[in-house]
């Protein structure tokens, strides 16, 4: 590892795949959510206990004949929706209003589809006083036994707690550009070598890229990443979306839940 | 650690004659100064006031094995799952010989097992700042979820003692599914309606805040520790601001609304028991 050599200049494939996974023209949750429920969507407001976060999109829409909950973690595609989007990055209302959402699918046995892109949870003066940790911390509980099928897919990045709070699900996919750590590169690079320039190396050993995370078993698929008119690409997504939810609607409440704790229990297991 | 940087440098006291007579030589491990009131106190008399400034109440850092004494009846701690032990998953540059380190200083980020507490069966794990900074790695999450699976099955109730610099980055995603994988077993423990008693030390901060640390039954943190998701300095370079006093403090965050109570140290033990007792666990 050439962590004193190598400079920010310098470049590794798991570090193309973070700024591919950043690039300002990919598309969004906005952008995922039209193409896969079109005119059907409903969007639903608000965590009912102090805010809208405009920085999660949630709602109601149809997949085919089926109803489903969708909740997106939302960028913004230009400047202005970006601020107004704050860059992606949640307040613990947006995660309240996300669990909501999930709790609403749950009374209605609906699945949820939740479309994760930010760099992560909000790190500000208002978001720790509203409990940021407890937010996080009480989706990761709570969606560990929702009764309904859970669907996450990363179209983009997927930072830390910020992105786990929507990906304790049945089934985790990535698409192929995209991201999933517990730390930024820029970060560990900071935190480890005094030296965020150094975040291709960060970014390479983090093993970060949705085929490492193929690889570990903590993701069950990786999916072809869709260009904006690509139609044909969005069918086969919403089939598989809808394979998947069926699948997993035939199930007993206690089999889809017992499956997805046991999904999440094996991960760093080891033998006594 | 800087603590000893104020006592004179052991030659400058030789080189004093005066000195030399007066004052019996002191070893400098004797001494320690308080970093909130700056008092210098001996070491005996503040391991003897349970690490707690005995002249402004400041409450130093205790290990493992320190608040398994405070909290565990004498001889009642059994250790499970000792064996389990930190590995380079990732072959993540460096983490080999920081675990070489860590292993040195502490046997794991946390010490988990089955003891009484005033004569009350629990479940009780305690993390280690010792053991790179209580950071959760996957033989942490693995350890608590264990303890949790533990309890549940033994209809026992459990208390957990943080103190975390959050996830561990050298372990990767590893790290973070370890918040989900110890959430649904905190979850099982609840739904099977068993009492989980959280406390608070400093500092409980990222992936440890976002997951088990904030999911207690009841929450109790020590006096004036960190609680936090993000940290003080990463909010300082996001915000460009200076923070409000006091901000992410036990206290701050109890009058937030997200802790029950701020507990001082020779309080913990009778506070815990008063609970496990109002829940209906008893002696034997």
């Amino acid at each position: 590892m050439s962590a004193n050599t190598t400079t920010n200049t310098n470049t590794n494939p798991a570090y193309e795949k973070v700024l591919a996974a950043r690039d300002a023209s990919r598309l969004t949750a906005i952008d995922y959510i039209k193409n896969m429920f079109g005119d059907s969507f409903f969007e639903l407001h608000g965590d009912r206990r102090f805010a809208d976060d405009k920085a999660i999109i949630g709602g109601l829409g149809m997949l085919y004949e089926t109803p489903v909950t969708v909740i997106g973690i939302e960028k913004g595609r230009n400047t202005k929706e970006r601020m107004e989007r704050n860059f992606g990055q949640a307040h613990p209302e947006g995660y309240r209003k996300a669990l909501r959402l999930m709790k609403q699918a749950e009374k209605f046995r609906r699945p949820v589809l939740c479309l994760v892109d930010t760099s992560g949870a909000y790190p500000g003066i208002g978001a720790e006083e509203r409990g940021q940790g407890q937010a996080i911390a009480e989706n990761l509980m709570e969606m560990m036994t929702l009764k309904t099928p859970v669907l996450t897919i990363l179209i983009g990045e997927g930072g830390s707690g910020g992105a786990l709070a929507l990906a304790v699900a049945d089934e985790v996919w990535m698409l192929e550009n995209s991201v999933y750590s517990v730390i930024s590169p820029e970060g560990c690079a900071s935190i480890l070598w005094k030296d965020s320039a150094k975040a291709p190396d960060a970014a390479a050993a983090l093993k970060l890229t949705a085929q490492d995370l193929f690889g570990f078993g903590v993701i069950e698929r990786i999916i072809r990443q869709p260009k904006a008119d690509d139609l044909a690409m969005f069918e086969s997504l919403k089939l598989l979306v809808l394979r998947t939810f069926e699948k997993n609607l035939a199930l007993t409440d206690e089999e889809l839940l017992e499956r997805r704790y046991a999904r999440f229990r094996k991960i760093g297991c080891q033998k006594a | 650690m800087d603590f000893f940087a104020f006592v004179k440098p052991k030659n400058e006291l030789e080189n004093s004659a005066e000195k030399q007579q007066n004052v019996p030589f002191v070893p400098e491990e004797m001494w320690i100064k308080c970093p909130k009131c700056n008092t210098l106190l001996l070491t005996t008399d503040m391991e003897e006031n349970l690490r707690v400034c005995t002249h402004c109440d400041h409450h130093f850092r205790m290990n493992a094995r320190q608040r398994i004494a405070l909290l565990a009846d004498k001889h009642s701690f059994r250790e499970s799952d000792k064996d389990l032990t930190s590995r380079n998953l990732l072959d993540f540059p460096g983490y080999d010989e920081k675990l070489e380190k860590a292993k040195k200083k502490a046997n794991e980020s946390v010490r988990c097992g089955e003891c009484t507490i005033e004569g009350i069966r629990s479940v009780l794990c305690v993390m280690d700042a010792d053991f790179m900074m209580g950071s959760m790695g996957t033989v942490t999450g693995e350890k608590i979820t264990r303890a949790f699976e533990y309890a549940t099955e033994q209809s026992l109730p459990i208390v957990v003692c943080t103190v975390s610099g959050g996830a561990r980055m050298q372990e990767g995603i590893l790290s973070l599914m370890q918040m989900a994988k110890t959430s649904g077993a905190v979850k099982r423990h609840s739904d099977a309606g068993l009492l989980y008693i959280t406390v608070l030390t400093d500092p409980t901060t990222g992936g440890v805040t976002a997951s088990f640390a904030m999911e207690g039954d009841i929450i109790l943190a020590e006096p004036n520790a960190l609680v936090a998701f993000a940290g003080p300095r990463v909010i300082e370079q996001t915000m460009r601001q200076k923070l409000p006093k006091d901000f992410q403090t036990a206290e701050f965050v109890l009058q937030k609304g997200f802790i029950d109570a701020v507990v001082k140290r020779d309080m913990l033990k009778p506070t815990i028991a008063r609970l496990l007792k109002l829940h209906g666990y008893g002696e034997g």
